[in-house]
C-alpha cells in the first residue's frame, strides 16, 4: 500500500477511487429505491457524445461531459414524468443515440478516433491528472451534499410520488434534483471505472447492502462503506496484478454482492426464527 | 360511545364559523384517457366530518378524492382543499394522505420507523435536526396502529394489512387536522380493521376531518356520520349512512336520509340518533339523491 503512495499518478487515483466510491452509491440508494437501477446506464451512454464533443471543439472532455450528462438526465426525467409505457422506449432510443452521437462526433474531431473513447467507456484511473481530481473532488462534495439536505425529501419522494406531492414537497425539483446529481456522479466515476461500468458502482454495493441490511439510512451507509473497500481495493489489486483497474473495481463489487447473497440469507434465516411468534 | 365521539364534529357547521369547507367541488368532470370518469360532482365536507365514498370499481370514487387533493386535473368545475384550489394549497401539513396501495414500494429496505418519520416532511425545514416532537409523534402513531414493538423492523417483512396500518401511521405522524384514505379496508385482516376503526374513532372525537373511500363499511359503520355513493361518476345518494351503507340507495322515491334504512333495526335507531343531519352539505346533495331514487335503480352500484 505505502509502496503504491510513492507513485503521484496512484495517490490521484486512490483519491479519485475514495470520491467515487463514496458517492456513487449514496445517490445510487435512491435511484434503486426509484427502481429506476438503469438510470446511470443510460445517462453513461449519453455522457460518451458528451465526451466526443469535447475532443471535437477542444474543450476539456470532463467538462462537456457533464453538460450533456445532464441534459440527457433532464430529458429522461422529464420523458419519465409522462408516462412510464412510452418513456421505456424512448429512453432506450436516447441510449443508441448517445452511444452512436459519441462514435460519430469522435470521427470528425481531429485526430479522434474508436480508440480515443475507450479510456472513457473503459475508464482509465491511472491517466487522473491533479485538475481531474479537483473537478470529482467538487462534483462529489455536490452530490454528498444534495443527499445531506435533501435526503429526507428524496426519500419521501422515491417511496411514493403522489403522496410527496400530498405533503407539499416540490416534486418536480426533486426529481430533476436526483437526476442531475445522477448525472454528475456518471461524469466522477467515467474516469475510475468507464462508462459503460459506471453504473454497477451505483447499483452493485445497494444491492449488496441490502441483503443484511433493515433500514433505508443503514442500506446507504452500509453502501458507501462497501463502494469505497470496492475502488480502493480494486484499483490496489489492479496495481499489483497489472489488471485493467475498472474491471477489477466492479468484478470486486460483484464478489462482495455474492458473498453479502449467502450471508443475508443466514441472517434472515436467523431472524425470522426470531420474531416469528 | 359513537354518537358523543360525533357531537363535537356535527355541531361545529351549525356554529357558522368563518372557515372554509374541508373539501369542496363544485360540477367537477374528470376524464382519464377520454373517458369520462366524473361527471358533474357537487360535494362539500365540512371541517369535523367524517364522510366514507362508497362505490362499486370503476364509479370514479378514488378518482373523487384524487382530484380533490389535485393529483389528478378536473376537465372542467373547480375543486377546493380549505378554501384554496389544490394548485395553491400551501398548507399541506394540514392533509394526511393514505394511498391505497398493496404494499409499501421501493426497491431499498425501509424499517417501519423510517417510513412513519417520513410523514413528518411536511411539517420539518430542510435542515432542521429530528426534534423531541417529531420523536414523540412517530412514536405516537406507532402505537396507535399497535407497530410500536416492531418500529425497527423492515416494512416488507409485514403482512399486507399491517403495511396498510404503516401507511396510516405515516399519515398520523404528520398530525394533520383532515385525513385523506383510499380504501384502507382493502384486502386487510380482521384485526387491522378493528385497529383502524380504532384510530378513527380517536380521530373523530378529536374534531379531525376524515374523507375515507370504501368498498364497504365493514367495522367503520357506526363511526360513519355521511356516506357519499358513487355510481358511473355521479352523487346517487349523500347522506347517513344506512342507506348507501348496504350499499344502494332507497328505491321508494324519498331522499334516502329521510327514511330509516330498512332491514338493520341497530343501524335505524342510530340514524335516529343522530337526527336531523345539519351538516351544510346536506341540501346540495339532496337534488342527487331525488333524481335518481326516482328512476331505476343503478345498476352495478351494489357490486
Amino acid at each position: 500500500m505505502i509502496e503504491m503512495l510513492q507513485y503521484d499518478f496512484m495517490t490521484r487515483a486512490l483519491l479519485a477511487a475514495l470520491l467515487v466510491g463514496l458517492a456513487a452509491p449514496a445517490v445510487g440508494t435512491f435511484v434503486v429505491q426509484r427502481r429506476l437501477a438503469l438510470l446511470g446506464d443510460g445517462i453513461g451512454h449519453v455522457a460518451l457524445t458528451g465526451v466526443a464533443l469535447g475532443f471535437l471543439t477542444g474543450t476539456a472532455p470532463v467538462l462537456t461531459a457533464i453538460v450533456v450528462a445532464v441534459l440527457g438526465a433532464v430529458t429522461i426525467e422529464l420523458v419519465r414524468a409522462r408516462g412510464r409505457t412510452t418513456g421505456d422506449v424512448a429512453l432506450a432510443l436516447l441510449f443508441y443515440g448517445g452511444i452512436a452521437g459519441g462514435v460519430l462526433l469522435i470521427g470528425l474531431a481531429p485526430g479522434g478516433s474508436n480508440s480515443t473513447l475507450t479510456s472513457y467507456l473503459f475508464g482509465s484511473i491511472s491517466s487522473v491528472t491533479g485538475q481531474d481530481v479537483w473537478v470529482i473532488g467538487v462534483l462529489a462534495a455536490f452530490v454528498l451534499g444534495v443527499v445531506a439536505v435533501f435526503g429526507r425529501e428524496l426519500f419521501v419522494l422515491c417511496q411514493d410520488e403522489e403522496v410527496a406531492k400530498v405533503s407539499g414537497l416540490p416534486v418536480r425539483f426533486l426529481s430533476l434534483l436526483i437526476a442531475v446529481t445522477a448525472a454528475l456522479t456518471v461524469v466522477i466515476a467515467m474516469r475510475v471505472v468507464g462508462l459503460l461500468l459506471v453504473s454497477a458502482l451505483m447499483v452493485v454495493p445497494v444491492a449488496t447492502s441490502q441483503q443484511v441490511t433493515r433500514g433505508f439510512t443503514t442500506t446507504m451507509l452500509l453502501a458507501m462503506l462497501l463502494g469505497v473497500v470496492a475502488t480502493v481495493g480494486g484499483l490496489t489489486s489492479a496495481f499489483y496484478a497489472e489488471v485493467a483497474p475498472g474491471a477489477a473495481i466492479v468484478l470486486l463489487a460483484l464478489a462482495g454482492f455474492a458473498i453479502a447473497l449467502v450471508v443475508g440469507r443466514f441472517v434472515r434465516r436467523g431472524r425470522a426464527r426470531e420474531t416469528t411468534p | 360511545m359513537t354518537r358523543s365521539a360525533q357531537a363535537p364534529g356535527v355541531a361545529r357547521p351549525r356554529q357558522a364559523p368563518p372557515a372554509p369547507p374541508a373539501f369542496a367541488m363544485t360540477a367537477g368532470h374528470v376524464e382519464l384517457d377520454g373517458r369520462p370518469v366524473l361527471r358533474g360532482i357537487d360535494l362539500r365536507i365540512d371541517a369535523g366530518e367524517m364522510v366514507v365514498v362508497l362505490g362499486a370499481n370503476g364509479s370514479g370514487k378514488s378518482t373523487l378524492i384524487r382530484a380533490l387533493l389535485g393529483l389528478t386535473p378536473m376537465s372542467s368545475g373547480s375543486a377546493e382543499l380549505h378554501g384554496v384550489p389544490p394548485a395553491r394549497f400551501r398548507d399541506w401539513h394540514r392533509i394526511g394522505y393514505v394511498p391505497q396501495r398493496l404494499s409499501v414500494g421501493g426497491g431499498v429496505p425501509a424499517t417501519v420507523r423510517e417510513v412513519v418519520a417520513s410523514g413528518r416532511v411536511a411539517r420539518r425545514g430542510r435542515l432542521r435536526r429530528t426534534s423531541a416532537a417529531d420523536r414523540a409523534a412517530v412514536a405516537r402513531a406507532l402505537d396507535a396502529v399497535g407497530l410500536a414493538g416492531r418500529a425497527g423492523e423492515p416494512v416488507g417483512w409485514l403482512s399486507g394489512g399491517q403495511q396498510q396500518r404503516v401507511l396510516i401511521a405515516r399519515a398520523l405522524a404528520g398530525e394533520p387536522d383532515t385525513f385523506v384514505m383510499d380504501e384502507p379496508t382493502a384486502g386487510v385482516d380482521a384485526e387491522s380493521q378493528g385497529l383502524l376503526a380504532a384510530s378513527l374513532a380517536t380521530l373523530v372525537k378529536q374534531g379531525r376531518t376524515v374523507l375515507l373511500v370504501a368498498h364497504e363499511l365493514g367495522p367503520l359503520e357506526p363511526l360513519v356520520t355521511r356516506s357519499v355513493l358513487l355510481s358511473g361518476g355521479r352523487v346517487v345518494h349523500d347522506g347517513l349512512p344506512g342507506a348507501g351503507g348496504s350499499g344502494r340507495p332507497s328505491a321508494d322515491g324519498h331522499a334516502p336520509h329521510d327514511v330509516p334504512p330498512s332491514g338493520d333495526g341497530a343501524r335505524g335507531e342510530q340514524t335516529d340518533g343522530s337526527g336531523c343531519h345539519p351538516h351544510p352539505g346536506r341540501e346540495q346533495a339532496r337534488p342527487h339523491a331525488y333524481d335518481v331514487s326516482g328512476g331505476p335503480l343503478n345498476p352495478g352500484a351494489g357490486q
